[in-house]
């Protein structure tokens, strides 16, 4: 396949093209019970990471209750969009997601982490309905996503490709070989997510081993770059119009804060990967339900 | 023997992928810079549509596999074999091993008979490197049609497979006819039995002919598939010959030495010699050369038949 694949036929926006405001308040409030329940299902897990789950949350939610065409009675539908979670650790909001639009109960976010549950502390593709790939290991999403879309526009398919990366990934050699390869193929089909909240597990990304300029770098590897606030879902929503229409892969880069919603995980490294206790669930739950972070 | 046909087992994959390209439209192929010594090369001519060349770039180069299979595509991904399972090993345990996803994994210039290029090119690892891997399939062929036999079956696979070729030509020696899971018994004997696999498989056969020589009653066995292991047939072996070698061109830890060994320890304990290469790396050299110099001739394995035997109980 040449660099100047065409674009298939196929593929286009199918999103709606502005969201009215009742559409805008519903997301806001599905972004909010995403964040609600990662906080429950980690409490009564014990274990797992809060941090880039909240930060991605209005991400998730303007993806998964806008955006992705998905059939939770036929997880497998030929024709589905794809979202590959390349930020693995970050599960509990995909969860979230995939029991809110009904891929399997609510109820079973309670399982998180246990022995023989379906919901691995990282995603499972042959465990969890919904799961598109199995990811954890940071530096594979990306590639994944490459070569779905790849396989994409051999077959001119109408679905589109898209992936949610950490920015602490991005230290990760491999998905600088995937941007190449995504724009070296021409991959109009393929949007990226960075989930840019600054931190990970040992600190500010800055200090630990800078990946910035972030921008500069997709832009370098033949990217249409895109910057927006992560927590304003009309911003990612008419952004990710505009990525759709890129005739090149288009990253959109979400400036978001690491536990956004509840105040005292928000911006603490510390809360990349520890779980609530009952009494600061308690206190998360009772300032996300306040409507704290509805505006 | 005369007239003995000769083929590098990547010029079969090569044969082979360009024969199934042509009836399975759903294949692709990737490589990593390295088309021409894999012998994909043929392929991407043929069907550049459906041939990536991940540039050298090993670690995408496995998960855009892992990707086109999630798409449905039959992906095979191409490199040499000491990039394919050493640079990009957990992204083959992570992400098509444990998802289970049949990614054909078929990677060239295994072992010493890289010859010249040296230890930094010689795979002696791999075998080890994908057979504990869960889910995996390990297949090492003889020869040219039984690496177009593997080609075959992983095509059809419905989870991961490994198949490890060889950059030199080697004889055929076998009718082709590989089946997963099982072995093969080439020659008949009931004093000692070599285990072999990969260009091993003939010089086992020629050791065999010198210990008939002596009077030695010596069994050969080929043993393509290293995982699943035929453990049948090795238990029947060390039942009915009572000592054991093992015979590949890799190291002698965990390879099929160490899958002969495993079994046979829990289930039919008798002397089993490994032959393939003590711990150590490889250096540069010719062929045949390097197969001398590190002890892989049928004169090896004749010695380690004659140790094996004086083991037994």
């Amino acid at each position: 396949m040449s660099s100047a694949g065409s674009r298939p036929p196929g593929f286009r926006m199918r999103i709606s093209p502005s969201l009215t405001p009742d559409r805008l308040l519903e997301l806001k409030e599905r972004a909010l019970e995403l964040r609600c329940d990662v906080i429950e299902s980690l409490t009564l897990a014990g274990s797992g990471h809060p941090g880039g789950s909240l930060s991605s949350a209005d991400i998730v939610s303007t993806l998964f209750f806008d955006v992705l065409k998905l059939d939770p009675e036929d997880p497998r539908m030929g024709d589905r969009d794809r979202f590959i979670l390349a930020k693995g650790h970050a599960a509990p909001i995909l969860y979230a997601a995939l029991a809110g639009r009904g891929f399997f109960p609510r109820e079973e976010l309670a399982s998180l982490r246990k022995l023989g549950s379906r919901l691995q502390g990282h995603p499972d593709m042959l465990k969890t309905p919904g799961v598109e790939a199995s990811t954890g290991s940071l530096g594979q999403g990306l590639s994944i996503a490459v070569g779905m879309a790849l396989a994409g526009k051999m077959d001119g398919a109408e679905w589109g490709v898209y992936a949610l990366l950490g920015d602490g990934e991005l230290q990760e050699g491999q998905v600088w070989e995937a941007a190449m390869a995504a724009s070296h193929y021409g991959l109009d089909n393929l949007v990226a997510f960075v989930d840019n909240n600054g931190l990970q597990i040992d600190g500010r990304i800055v200090d630990v081993m800078s990946p910035e300029p972030l921008a500069d770098k997709w832009r370098a590897f033949g990217w249409k770059v895109f910057e927006v606030d992560g927590h304003d879902i009309a911003e990612i929503h008419s952004t990710l119009i505009e990525a759709q229409e890129s005739p090149s892969p288009a990253v959109i880069i979400a400036r978001t804060i690491k536990g956004k919603g509840v105040c005292f995980m928000e911006g603490e490294a510390s809360w990349h990967g520890n779980a609530p206790s009952e009494d600061q669930c308690r206190l998360a739950l009772e300032e996300l339900r306040g409507g704290g972070n509805r505006d | 023997m005369t007239d003995v046909v000769v083929e590098a087992t990547r010029d079969a994959y090569g044969r082979a992928l360009v024969d199934l390209g042509s009836r399975m439209p759903e294949i692709v192929v990737l490589d990593a810079d390295l088309s021409g010594s894999t012998r994909t090369q043929k392929f991407a001519e043929l069907y550049p549509e459906r041939f990536f060349n991940a540039g050298i770039a090993e670690q995408n180069l496995m998960n855009m596999a892992a990707g086109l299979a999630l798409a449905g595509k039959v992906p095979f991904a191409s490199t040499f074999a000491v990039f394919a399972t050493g640079r990009a090993w957990e992204q083959i345990r992570n992400t098509i091993a444990y998802p289970n996803l049949p990614v054909r994994i078929v990677a060239t210039h295994a072992g010493l008979t890289v010859g010249e290029d040296g230890a930094s090119h010689q795979a002696l690892e791999d075998i080890a490197l994908m057979r504990v891997v869960p889910n995996m399939t390990v297949l090492v062929p003889a020869d040219g049609v039984e690496a177009e036999a593997a080609i075959g079956l992983a095509a059809k696979a419905d989870g991961p497979v490994y198949v490890r070729l060889g950059r030199s030509k080697v004889p055929t020696i076998t009718d082709g006819n590989l089946e997963i899971g099982r072995g093969s018994t080439l020659a008949n004997g009931d004093d000692v039995a070599i285990i072999a696999c990969g260009i091993m498989v003939s010089a086992a056969l020629e050791a065999s002919e010198r210990l008939r020589e002596r009077g030695v009653s010596c069994r050969v066995i080929n043993m393509p598939s290293i995982k699943p292991l035929d453990e049948d047939l090795v238990i029947r072996a060390a039942e009915e010959c009572g000592a054991v070698v093992t015979a590949e061109e890799h190291s002698v830890i965990g390879g099929l030495g160490g899958a002969v060994a495993e079994t046979l320890s829990s289930s039919r304990p008798v002397p089993v010699v490994r032959i393939g290469v003590d711990d150590t790396f490889g250096q540069s050299g010719d062929p045949q050369g390097l197969l001398e110099y590190y002890g892989l001739m049928p004169s090896d394995l004749e010695s380690a038949c004659d140790r094996a035997m004086g083991m037994k109980g």
